[in-house]
């Protein structure tokens, strides 16, 4: 290990062949990535990464994934054509613009979101490990609502993480939880949102190291996670291949997809990035505007630091502290974003656009109103961009976008934004 | 000689942390030389110091509530070394505030403050590359800590570089919780001490004359923060001598134990 860490970065950052090849084998995604936690959890950190390599080999694990994805959370998760959505943005396009937009439909999978996929996953991983507890960190409360779902499903005891003010305004999320049988925490460090509960995770698992797997809920974090999420969550980009390979016969111009660590994103990216015809984009929220301190745009807002285990672009100041983030949608509001994700940008593959709050909330109504879908108000940063982008595209080009949850957690946040008594 | 060899070469030291920024920094500083401190550690305050329990976690808060800065903190450290020689100096904090102006900025800064020693909370010898390299070129040693979980196997990774002293964190935890059991603590200290020839301070979970008392006889150090940065926490501005105090019995303790287990 030491040998390694002492190569230059000329040498342990050349260019690799493939976009699809990384992380390496020390977790780095070019400079991003890594293994930054405390000593205590190293050994364990060393012993998932192991443990994770095997039940990559293994017929069964994969056997068992792919039934509970099938049968449990209902996958394959569908291909749509959005017609009405695609005649809305053509009609004020020059005739011959504006392309077809697909959705992948993340929202129906059982729990209404992505998170499902990681989660099974990682309980996998866990039961392989003879781990008896599951611990997990949550925001909005769709990965504390997943974890819990997955711990019911395994009989495992589960402690979920949750700001004491996101607490307050997922209600209904909070109470799910309680349904399946976890325990939230809700907690007062910090500015009670979802950096101060996963330090709070942290601060368990370091604790509870020996019987404990901290289920964590994005492509973030000390390696293997951000690749063993990423793994997970690229049934997404798996399955859209073929099956817009099906609709189409041919491979999309387009992938849009939102990013707050970006779990959903990297999904549907990754296994199109040795595809260089197909475009990607990803959306980070850029809250009240990038001209104010209230967002959570890390890429355009933020630059490289080490947060959470990982090395990867973050909003800090000029200490290296980290600032609170602020977006509309609970789960985009946090100052940080995968490494893969920083690796992406810096290398260009991926564009990253920051889209606002009021930009988001038009988008999630649009969305209601021409497809009858409520997408969550992460997945309406992703529609956001399409008006901005529409008229670049000929008509027979062809975006899928990643509708990664549903909106009905957001409808009492949409209510106040949009000034409705309820 | 080093000022960590002369301080560790008495016998068995005590090892005191405080906040910096937290309260009269300068003069909470004196109170813990002029009680019988050995070594200080000087924490850097951080938004998200997520191995700490609730007291230094409040610390921070308060730290960086009062405006601290990067510079004040190098600022307290440079005027701590003018007034006090011969202490050894250790700031203790997490990787993002060290390296984010570059590390070579940071291990020279440090050098230049008169700083012995670095403790990076969450920068694991397997990332020793973004900040062990230049600490060494300055002359800083990269202080490591082994815990309940180091097994023989991942050992020498943590010690690959290791300088100034080795911090066992005695138990698998985030700091100001229980304390472990003394055998156990006897068991690790000695299984460390047949790997490496630093001196091994122990910590975590240590609050009273007794229990410091107790790890000195099987240690060469005595790490206290948790219970001084609570009363710099109760008392405020005016924590000085309330800290002289407990630092003055926590130092005739350290001190005195192996004259009494003789």
């Amino acid at each position: 290990m030491t040998d390694q860490s002492a190569l230059p970065n000329s040498l342990s950052n050349s260019l690799p062949n493939s976009l699809r090849s990384q992380p390496d084998e020390r977790g780095h995604f070019g400079q991003f990535g890594g293994r930054y936690v405390a000593e205590t959890l190293m050994p364990l950190i060393l012993e998932l990464e192991k443990e994770y390599r095997a039940a990559k080999e293994d017929p069964e694990f994969k056997r068992e994934f792919e039934a509970l994805l099938k049968h449990y959370v209902g996958r394959p998760s569908p291909m749509y054509f959005a017609e009405r959505l695609t005649e809305h943005l053509r009609a004020d396009l020059p005739e011959g613009k504006g392309p077809k937009i697909y959705f992948k439909r993340e929202e129906l999978n059982h729990t209404g979101a992505h998170k499902i996929n990681n989660c099974i996953g990682q309980i996998l991983l866990a039961k392989r490990m003879g781990k008896t507890r599951i611990i997990a960190e949550t925001g909005a409360g769709q990965h504390g609502v997943a974890t819990a779902t997955v711990a019911a499903r395994f009989g495992l005891p589960c402690v979920i993480f949750m700001g004491a003010k996101d607490v307050e305004r997922q209600k209904p999320n909070v109470f799910r939880m309680k349904l399946l049988g976890a325990e939230v925490r809700p907690v007062t460090a910090g500015a009670e949102t979802l950096k101060d509960a996963m330090n709070e995770a942290l601060r368990d698992w370091v604790a509870n190291v020996h019987d404990t797997f901290y289920i964590i809920g994005t492509a973030a974090g000390p390696h293997p996670y951000p690749e063993l999420v990423r793994d997970f969550q690229s049934v997404i980009g798996t399955e859209s291949r073929e099956q817009i390979m099906e609709a189409e016969g041919r491979l999309p111009d387009l992938l849009v997809a939102s990013v707050g660590g970006g779990s959903n994103a990297i999904g549907l990216f990754h296994p199109f990035l040795d595809d260089a015809d197909v475009a990607m984009i990803g959306t980070e929220a850029a809250g009240l505007g990038m001209d104010t301190k209230k967002h959570a745009a890390s890429l355009a807002g933020g630059s490289p630091g080490v947060l959470h285990g990982n090395k990867t672009y973050l909003l800090q100041d000029e200490d290296g502290q980290i600032t609170e983030a602020h977006s509309i949608s609970a789960g985009l509001d946090y100052p940080g974003i995968g490494p893969e994700h920083s690796w992406l940008h810096e290398s260009g593959r991926v564009s990253y656009v920051p889209i606002t709050d009021a930009e988001a909330l038009e988008a999630f109504q649009l969305c209601c109103k021409t497809e009858g879908i409520i997408p969550a108000l992460e997945s309406a940063h992703a529609l956001a961009v399409l008006p901005k982008i529409a008229g670049n595209y000929d008509s027979d080009k062809i975006v899928i976008v990643n509708v990664s949850g549903r909106g009905d957690k957001d409808i009492f946040t949409v209510a106040e934004a949009l000034g409705e008594e309820m | 000689m080093t000022r960590f060899d002369t301080a560790f070469a008495k016998g068995p030291a005590l090892v005191c942390f405080i906040t910096a920024g937290d309260g009269d920094t300068a003069a909470n500083l004196d109170a813990l030389v002029e009680g019988g401190a050995d070594v200080i550690e000087l924490g850097m305050p951080f938004t998200d110091p997520m191995a700490d329990g609730p007291a230094i976690q409040e610390a921070n808060l308060r730290a960086l509530g009062k405006g601290t800065k990067t510079a004040d903190v190098l600022q307290i450290a440079a005027d701590f070394r003018a007034r006090h020689p011969e202490v050894p100096l250790v700031l203790m904090g997490y990787a993002n505030p060290m390296v984010h102006r570059g590390a070579e900025w940071f291990a020279a800064e440090a050098a230049k403050a008169g700083v012995d020693g670095v403790i990076c909370v969450d920068l694991a010898p397997e990332e020793d590359a973004d900040l062990g390299p230049m600490l060494r070129a300055e002359g800083v040693s990269m202080i490591r800590l082994a815990t309940p979980t180091t097994d023989a196997r991942r050992l020498p990774a943590v010690l690959d570089h290791a300088g100034g002293f080795l911090y066992y964190v005695s138990v698998a935890g985030i700091t100001g919780k229980q304390q472990a059991a003394l055998d156990t603590i006897e068991e690790a200290v000695s299984r460390l001490k047949q790997s490496t020839d630093l001196p091994v301070a122990v910590g975590f979970g240590v609050r009273t004359p007794e229990q410091a008392e107790a790890i000195a006889r099987v240690a060469d150090g005595v790490v206290v923060g948790s219970a001084l940065v609570e009363i710099v926490g109760k008392h405020g501005d005016k924590a000085a001598e309330p800290l002289r105090e407990l630092t003055s019995a926590l130092a005739k303790a350290v001190h005195n134990a192996r004259k009494v287990a003789a």
